[in-house]
């Protein structure tokens, strides 16, 4: 077992007690909400008779019915109305806070934590969506949970788990050009497979992860849930707290920053913390990865052949058959060229400021295909008006770009952005799954907002390192 | 399949010890959750009536012509008892995908592995997930194939698959065991007998306002 690390520490500091099944009681020292998860688990609270225990270490927003081009109420969808309505109810019954569209302060829920300053080290973070490990970028311990739990959380301020192993990731070396932490975790995934991390917490650390902002580092912790992972985290460090004296949380109280500030450096992991396994990466050796199949273990360097089913184990051979099929793709050759109808810059893995910067400097100066169809959704509302008070959008609009607002969007197609028959889409969201992105027959293929941008511009993947003036991470 | 509505005290008072009808045998690995229940029939509010989307777009074409799938095949209405292969329930966190199973009619799922977020939330609807190796998963869906009304007894504490004349070892997670046996899985119920040490905990914790702790409850 484990000792020392961040994980122990932090699950020891918020164990309440140890059940009769054996798991552990966890205080919930953050829940954040949203409309699709939640209203089922209120409603379980409403039949027997419950409050929620801590309205006030709760945080609600609307991510993935929203519309993100006409906004007005009631929404076109009814469904959607419905679900927002629900959501609008419940919070204001329980005295939970929510950021509406109308508030500013909107947008998927990954993405709203953290640059509220909610989401902080050494707190336990639940959420009813896989993607809450990325929260654990800021060093927290973050999971995502079914409605069932929600109804715990709601109603006791606690969920019931069991401790898991922890594996450190060591991705040394630098990142080279056009390389991005989506490609670090691509690349994890990749190798540790889509159930590497079942049983396991991911620590992620090393000079290449530690060199990384804390958008590239959500990035990362974000699609551990990919890798089978419940979690990951990155050790707190000076980038985590520059970044959260900028946060509301502690913008004017500097003095609750120093009051917080033992604590965190408490939970770090242990110089000599021990861990149950260590998987080493050589940061300096990825390229950009992109996926060829239908899962985010199905990855290739974007040089390198596909891999053909017959070297593989007979399982994975299988099921790279279907995909590949599914995909149209041919074992052997590059995904270099594979050509793109729709182009998708968005979701909590990539849809932050940063992201947007770096893909608007692939794009500025150029258009986007005439066959292709590119939309751009941010990350949050902030990240929108930041976005487009530094020109990025008309960067974007100029383009020949799509300009939305903030939502899930076509990460999972739950409102009218989706993928129609069998279009290919270069994405920067977290899932190729079959009929992600709205329609069961569309094509996904996974990369960085880089390589999103350069597929945008040639209609095709393309290696962004092969264009003229590569942006610099 | 509910726990007891009465949570206030006490556990629930049901128990999952065995599991037994018939199977049906889904193969493949890595089946997602947006698979199991795709995401434009989570626009709900409630988990009614999402049995009949279960699989749906492996189930259906774009014109609603039925698809060959064991979830559209006739020898298979009745079945309760799911066989799957590797990684089955991967992708998101919704419990929508073991609601759709459960409302179709699954109470139980063999399969060789599954994704940690999918196997929690069977068990909080008192759903066993037992594994075991892929031959072993194999062998019983050739059987299922050939035995549609063939009756299979899932022992839940004797972590044993009993059909034909066969049984084989199967394995279910400690944890799992304990709850489903002893009917602990309404964890609801067993952590609402803690609000004190909570709040305890919770004061324990610098980031924790106190005023952010509820004043003792009158529960
Ligand atoms: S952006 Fe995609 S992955 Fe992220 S929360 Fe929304 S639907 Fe889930």
């Amino acid at each position: 077992m484990s000792e020392g690390t961040l994980y122990d520490k932090v699950w020891d500091r918020h164990a309440v007690t140890t059940l009769p099944t054996g798991q552990t009681q966890l205080f919930v020292g953050l829940h954040l909400i949203h409309e699709v998860t939640s209203p089922q688990a209120f409603g379980m609270l409403e039949e027997r008779d419950m409050e929620v225990a801590y309205p006030r270490r709760t945080h609600a927003t609307v991510d993935h019915i929203v519309p993100t081009a006409d906004q007005s109420r009631p929404y076109r969808d009814d469904a959607a109305e419905v679900m927002m309505a629900e959501l609008e109810e419940n919070v204001r019954e329980s005295g939970i806070t929510f950021d509406h569209p109308e508030t500013g302060n909107q947008g998927i829920v990954h993405v709203i934590g953290p640059e509220q300053g909610l989401t902080q080290p050494g707190m336990t973070i639940v959420c009813g969506d896989s993607h809450t490990s990325t929260h654990g970028a800021f060093g927290s311990l973050a999971f995502g949970i079914g409605t069932s739990q929600i109804r715990d959380v709601l109603a006791t301020g606690c969920v019931a788990m069991e401790k898991k192993q922890v594996r450190k990731i060591e991705v040394t070396g630098e990142l080279g050009e056009g390389v991005e932490a989506k490609d670090v975790i691509l690349e994890i995934i990749r190798r540790l497979g889509t159930e590497g991390g079942v049983g396991y917490v991911y620590e992620y650390a090393g000079s290449a992860i530690d060199s990384l902002g804390m958008e590239g580092r959500m990035s990362i912790c974000n699609m551990s849930i990919e890798g089978g992972a419940r979690a990951g985290y990155v050790n707190p460090d000076e980038t985590t707290y520059e970044w959260l004296r900028e946060t509301d949380a502690f913008r004017e109280k500097e003095e609750r920053f120093e009051e917080l500030l033992p604590y965190w450096e408490s939970v770090k992991s242990d110089p000599d913390a021990e861990y149950d396994d260590v998987v080493r990466i050589d940061g300096g050796s990825l390229e950009p990865v992109v996926t060829w199949g239908t899962t985010p273990g199905q990855g290739v360097g974007i040089t390198q052949p596909i891999p053909a089913p017959e070297e593989m184990t007979e399982e994975k051979a299988e099921v790279a058959r279907r995909a590949q099929e599914h995909m149209r793709v041919t074992p052997g050759e590059t995904m270099e060229g594979y050509e793109v109808d729709v182009v998708f810059l968005g979701s909590c893995t990539n849809a932050r400021l940063p992201d947007l910067r770096r893909a608007a400097r692939i794009v500025e100066g150029r258009e986007v295909h005439p066959e292709v169809r590119a939309m751009v959704v941010p990350g949050s509302q902030r990240v929108q008006r930041a976005a487009e008070e530094e020109g990025l959008a008309d960067v974007f609009r100029e383009a020949g770009f799509d300009w939305r607002n903030a939502g899930c969007s076509m990460c999972l197609g739950m409102n009218e952005d989706q993928l129609e028959g069998d279009e290919a889409c270069a994405s920067s969201s977290n899932r190729n799954f079959v009929g992600r992105q709205g329609s069961k027959d569309g094509r996904t293929i996974l990369m960085n907002p880089q390589m999103v941008a350069a597929a945008a511009i040639e209609g095709r993947v393309t290696d962004v390192r092969t264009l003229p003036e590569v942006a610099r991470v | 399949m509910t726990g007891a509505s009465d949570g206030s005290n006490g556990g629930p008072a049901e128990t999952v010890e065995f599991v037994s009808g018939t199977g049906i045998p889904v193969r493949g690995n890595d089946i997602d959750t947006d698979q199991i229940i795709p995401a434009r029939f989570m626009k709900v509010v409630t988990f009614d009536g999402l049995g009949e989307f279960a699989f749906f777009d492996q189930r259906f074409t774009d014109d609603d012509e039925e698809r060959e799938h064991p979830f559209n095949d006739e020898r298979f209405q009745e079945a309760n008892v799911l066989a799957v292969n590797a990684n089955f329930g991967c992708g998101s966190s919704r419990e929508h995908a073991p609601q759709a199973l459960t409302r179709w009619g699954i109470d139980a799922v063999v399969g060789e592995s599954f994704a940690e977020i999918f196997a929690g939330n069977c068990l909080a609807l008192g759903i066993p997930t037992v594994t075991a190796d892929h031959g072993t998963i194999v062998e019983l869906q050739d059987w299922i194939d050939e035995h549609p009304d063939g009756e299979i007894e899932i022992d839940v504490e004797g972590e044993t698959v009993s059909y034909g004349d066969r049984t084989v070892e199967v394995a279910v997670d400690d944890a799992q065991r304990k709850a489903l046996v002893e009917g602990v899985w309404d964890t609801t119920a067993l952590m609402r007998a803690n609000t004190e040490a909570v709040r305890e905990t919770a004061r324990s914790l610098p980031y924790v306002p106190a005023d952010h702790i509820p004043a003792r409850a009158d529960d």
